[in-house]
């Protein structure tokens, strides 16, 4: 096995080319799991905590960029107010230690559908840069998942960073696991409002081969808000229920270790109910 | 191939030859430096018993490849104490009755050394949420609690 410490962005995607089936290490949480289980024994690994380029976030126009190895400890104290559906989230990966190695750039490496950085960077239509020795590429996260576990990255390609909107409404997540921490979700659920354009964005994990949005439930629930958001009141019961179903039905889980295929749609229906309810709740404080 | 890791460990430089790659931190610390202090349990990052501190910042040394520890500054429970005195933290574990089969007990030790530095007086749902990646089948956590609120008085 060989082991390249590139120090910086430039060397590393130099590596990746000339080593496409180096992996890429940076938190460890991940790749050495499979690694101390035997599970894995790549040709080469490709350090990246020696990139500092990676651990920096800034913010641009109405966005912010953070770099692929920021990792969740820095964005649950710095990105709440940006990014409060994603620094929620992060809140709920793992233990402290797994979040001082843990990153956005490994969720999205592993593209695992329990990934929990995953469903707020889809309800907030989030963008994936990706960077090689000759190319910069901007991903629609709508379009950077392709499987179980696959994602649209070249095998030259390491992701540099991902881009969201600062936000300019409540957002909220909520995952169902068996303790309050170090859990791998059950199945998990992001909402953002967007007030400043009518919309609201979704984010499903562990309930489909990929993390998704629930896209019927976003146009339901976009037209319901249509006249309510300057003076809002609390949302009819019968709107918050509809809600909650579109959304578990947009899901197609599986029976598995963690729960079952039905637990899912139904716990998924009451994560949406709730994080409406929340989210709501905020906007019209706000309001006030 | 092999290669050498230098780090510093409990204030020490010391050198790993031989290394293989995909070798993690917590390896290296265990059977080529002679400190078994941290606990091989998991190797998933779930239990927390190989709990060190690596820049200052708690990890689970069975997740670093020990190959990103070359330059790191590490912390392990054996560096905790000065010499014949024990760490403050190690002192209420055993006064608190925090200790039973004691396989937890180093990580453990190192995550709350690491939340009274950040934080020296905790409320009990910091201790809780600073702990949280650390298991223990034995004490049933009270007796940790305990050891925790009375490092953090005694160092008042």
């Amino acid at each position: 096995m060989e082991f390249f410490r590139p120090t910086s962005l430039a060397e590393a995607c130099q590596l990746k080319s000339e080593h496409p089936d180096a992996v890429p290490l940076c938190g460890g949480t991940d790749v050495m799991v499979d690694i101390n289980f035997d599970r894995r024994r790549p040709d080469a690994l490709l350090d990246l905590t020696g990139v500092r380029e990676l651990y920096e976030w800034s913010r641009y126009d109405s966005h912010v960029r953070v770099g692929a190895a920021v990792p969740y400890t820095t964005i649950i104290k710095e990105l709440s107010a940006d990014a409060p559906g994603l620094a929620i989230a992060s809140r709920t990966v793992g233990s402290p230690q797994i979040r001082n190695r843990g990153s956005v750039g490994g969720n999205l490496g592993s593209a695992s559908p329990a990934g929990d950085a995953l469903p707020p960077l889809l309800a907030v239509d989030a963008v994936v840069e990706t960077v090689s020795a000759t190319n910069r590429r901007r991903i629609p996260i709508h379009e950077f998942f392709l499987g179980p576990k696959r994602n649209a990255l070249q095998p030259d390609e390491l992701i540099a960073a991902v881009h969201a909107p600062v936000a300019g409404g409540p957002q909220q997540f909520a995952k169902v696991g068996t303790r309050n921490a170090m859990v791998i979700a059950v199945c998990s659920f992001s909402l953002a409002l967007h007030p400043d354009t009518g919309r609201v964005g979704t984010g499903i994990g562990s309930a489909a081969p990929t993390p998704l949005a629930a896209t019927q439930a976003e146009d339901f629930l976009s037209a319901e808000l249509a006249d309510r958001w300057t003076g809002p009141a609390e949302l009819p019961d019968d709107v918050v229920r509809r809600f909650g179903e579109l959304v578990a039905g947009a899901a197609s889980p599986i029976d598995d270790v963690r729960g079952t295929a039905d637990y899912r749609r139904h716990a998924l229906a009451i994560l949406a109910r709730r994080t409406l309810t929340w989210t709501w709740a905020e906007h019209i404080r706000r309001a006030q | 191939m092999t290669i050498r890791v230098t780090m510093t460990v409990n204030g020490e430089p010391l050198t790993a030859d031989d290394v293989w790659e995909g070798e993690s931190l917590l390896h290296v610390l265990r059977e080529r430096l002679g400190l078994p202090g941290s606990k091989n349990a998991c190797e998933q990052g779930e239990c927390g018993s190989c709990t060190v501190l690596l820049g200052g910042e708690v990890v689970c040394a069975c997740l670093v490849g020990a190959g990103q520890a070359e330059g790191a500054d590490i912390v392990t429970v054996e560096g905790l104490g000065d010499g014949e005195q024990l760490a403050t933290i190690q002192q209420t574990f055993v006064a608190a009755g925090a200790v039973q089969c004691g396989f937890c007990t180093p990580g453990l030790l190192i995550t709350a050394f690491d939340l009274l530095n950040r934080d020296p007086d905790p409320s009990d749902a910091t201790i809780r949420e600073a702990l949280a990646g650390n298991l223990c089948r034995c004490t049933g956590y009270e007796k940790i609690l305990d050891a925790v609120r009375l490092a953090a008085e005694r160092a008042r």
